[in-house]
């Protein structure tokens, strides 16, 4: 038959050739995925060797000390918990509104697509940025409370020439500019993370089948109705990891906050959120700077191993949660 | 039991009365942008009836269904011309609240689409967003009766939604749709994606629900709208301009006489199966 002229060949040489190609890329494969693992085994052996040693009662109770056995992180330990708390209260409103928004209520036209592209591009401004505006904007307020600015003299305003103007409202103290305080570094790291809340956000109400929206709308529901009592409630898991994720970033960034003027000695801790503070990434900071190698090599190793658990312990909770509440539809 | 005969001559009874008119459109036609999709529509839909809708892929049977309820609205894009009269009064006049339409004229999907919540939390749902009072739970219980669920599931009424069967999730959702005491019930392909017994369970509830509200059902299903329904309307591609797909109302009347006697040759044609 003709056909048979058509398809002869050395059927059996090319099969062994492409089994061999098909088992070297099999091979540069798992090679690449394990690179990742292998680099953290690495770093988490390093560091268990280096540190576990100092990982004692000493570090979470004690202040930084010139006796390297009596230092600890303790007030780094409460002003990186603080900064987190606040930086998860700003974020979240902040973040899922425009998520809701950007996703159930914006025409599809230029001004969103505009926005749409400038939340992207925030999402890639290196972090230090965000100190420097958050120097600007927030800790010294354009420096219009001071003493010679226009807007005092205009006003009148009777401004302290180191804290600027402090005030009451409903009996809570207050202060513009915000300094160097908590609140700041909560505000820098909110601005710092924002974009990825938003994205991730966007990301879980998008998961929301539109079948859902329909069938809410089809009963009478308002668009904040459907909202409200079916979007984000189906999309709060994925809101949620987005959340932790994300925090858990801002957890490890010193970066922006060493610009907006945190303490790398803070030997008490915060009463309120106008005080100044540590975190956990610049104590360690601090502590490898310093020529003892009980400071540069073992103490910085305990406090990276405590950072390191809490992340770690942070993404866990966050893949339990979206393990435990994904929504098969 | 009513004989088809009895049947249509208490339609064209109806239809003599403008009272028997529930739903009326008069010269309708949609755009998605710039795009005709449906032209010129002019149908009476009768009280306590089934009408269904049929015609081939594609032609806007589901288009129609969803001007109705004004759930086009939903679409940015989608623009409706011509009027929509529901007892008399023009939905799309500028007055008229979309969210209004929507709780008189209820709506079940082609696709089970049960909030992912408990049964109950269901069907509760419309009556608590409307601001319903009563009793919610002989709100749930009734409307889960009437949708011929509540034996199967009223031990499990604090369970989800999801975890009912394909044919037990669309008949809740028709409950859902129920709860809200609409007058009109859209049925868009409600039993497409359901296996025969499951089907057959829907269409006798289609029955019993038209003593209480009139049902316009599209369907691809040429047997299921010669079973259930009193009224059928064949909607088709316009035959002059094929590639601009503009659907055309080709042909409107009895359910009967569209399936055993048809005046237009196409719809002998698509309801005898040689196309669509």
């Amino acid at each position: 038959m003709a056909g048979q002229q058509l398809i002869n060949g050395n059927f059996e040489r090319f099969l062994r050739r492409k089994r061999l190609i098909g088992r070297i890329f099999w091979v540069l494969l798992l090679i690449s995925t394990l690179a990742g693992l292998i680099m953290l085994a690495a770093l988490l052996i390093d560091l268990a060797l280096e540190g576990a040693s100092w990982l004692t009662p000493t570090l979470f109770t004690n202040y930084h000390s010139r006796h390297p056995e009596q230092a600890g992180m303790k007030s780094a330990i409460v002003g990186s918990l603080i900064i987190l708390a606040l930086t998860a209260l700003f974020s979240f409103p902040l973040g899922v509104g425009a998520a809701v928004y950007l996703e159930e209520y914006a025409p599809k036209n230029r001004l969103t697509e505009f926005i749409n592209i400038n939340i992207s591009n925030l999402g890639g401004v290196p972090s230090v940025v965000y100190g420097m505006l958050g120097l600007t904007v927030f800790s010294r307020g354009f420096g219009l409370f001071k003493p010679n600015s226009w807007l005092v003299q205009a006003l009148n305003l009777p401004v302290d020439p180191r804290n600027g103007l402090i005030f009451s409202v409903l009996g809570l103290e207050m202060r513009l500019p915000l300094g160097n305080s908590l609140l700041t570094g909560g505000l820098a790291m909110t601005l710092l993370i924002l974009p990825t809340v938003i994205m991730a956000s966007r990301e879980a109400i998008r998961a929301v089948p539109n079948s859902i929206r329909e069938a809410a709308f089809g009963l009478g529901a308002t668009r904040w109705q459907v909202v409200s009592r079916q979007v984000l409630p189906a999309a709060f898991p994925g809101i949620l990891t987005g959340m932790i994720l994300a925090l858990s970033r801002a957890m490890g960034e010193a970066a922006p906050l060493i610009i907006l003027g945190a303490f790398t000695y803070v030997p008490f801790l915060p009463r309120t959120i106008w005080d100044q503070f540590t975190v956990m990434p610049i104590q360690i900071y601090n502590w490898i700077t310093l020529p003892q190698p009980e400071y540069r090599v073992h103490l910085s190793g305990a406090g990276i191993l405590v950072l390191v658990a809490v992340l770690l312990s942070m993404n866990a909770l966050a893949i339990y949660l979206r393990n435990r509440f994904e929504k098969r539809w | 039991m009513v004989t088809p005969t009895q049947n249509a001559t208490t339609i064209e009874a109806a239809q003599n009365t403008t009272d028997g008119v529930v739903l009326s459109t008069q010269g309708l036609s949609v755009y998605y942008g710039n795009k005709l999709a449906l032209r010129d529509i002019s149908l009476d839909i009768y009280r306590n009836q089934i009408t269904a809708i049929i015609g081939p892929s594609g032609c806007g049977k589901s288009t129609l269904l969803r001007c109705y309820n004004r759930m086009n609205d939903l679409i940015p894009s989608a623009r409706v011309e011509g009027r929509v009269l529901f007892e008399g009064t023009d939905i799309y006049t500028p007055g008229v609240d979309a969210v209004e339409v929507r709780r008189r004229i209820g709506m079940v999907f082609q696709k089970p689409n049960p909030f992912p919540k408990s049964i109950y939390d269901n069907v509760a749902f419309g009556p608590r967003i409307n601001g319903i009072k009563g009793n919610m739970d002989d709100i749930v219980e009734n409307a889960l009766r009437q949708a011929a669920l509540w034996d199967e599931v009223k031990d499990k009424l604090h369970e989800s939604g999801l975890a009912l069967s394909g044919g037990q999730q669309q008949r809740l959702c028709i409950a859902r749709a129920l709860a809200v005491e609409p007058e009109v019930i859209l049925m868009d392909e409600p039993a497409s994606a359901l296996d025969p017994i499951a089907t057959l369970k829907i269409e006798e509830l289609m029955q019993e629900l038209k003593q209480r509200y009139s049902i316009i059902i599209v369907t691809h299903n040429m047997q299921q709208a010669a079973r259930v329904s009193d009224m059928t309307a064949f909607i088709s591609i316009d035959r002059e301009n094929p590639d601009a797909r503009i659907g055309v109302l080709v042909e409107y009347g009895l359910t009967q006489q569209i399936f055993t006697n048809p005046i237009n040759k196409e719809t002998e044609d698509y309801v005898s199966g040689r196309f669509g």
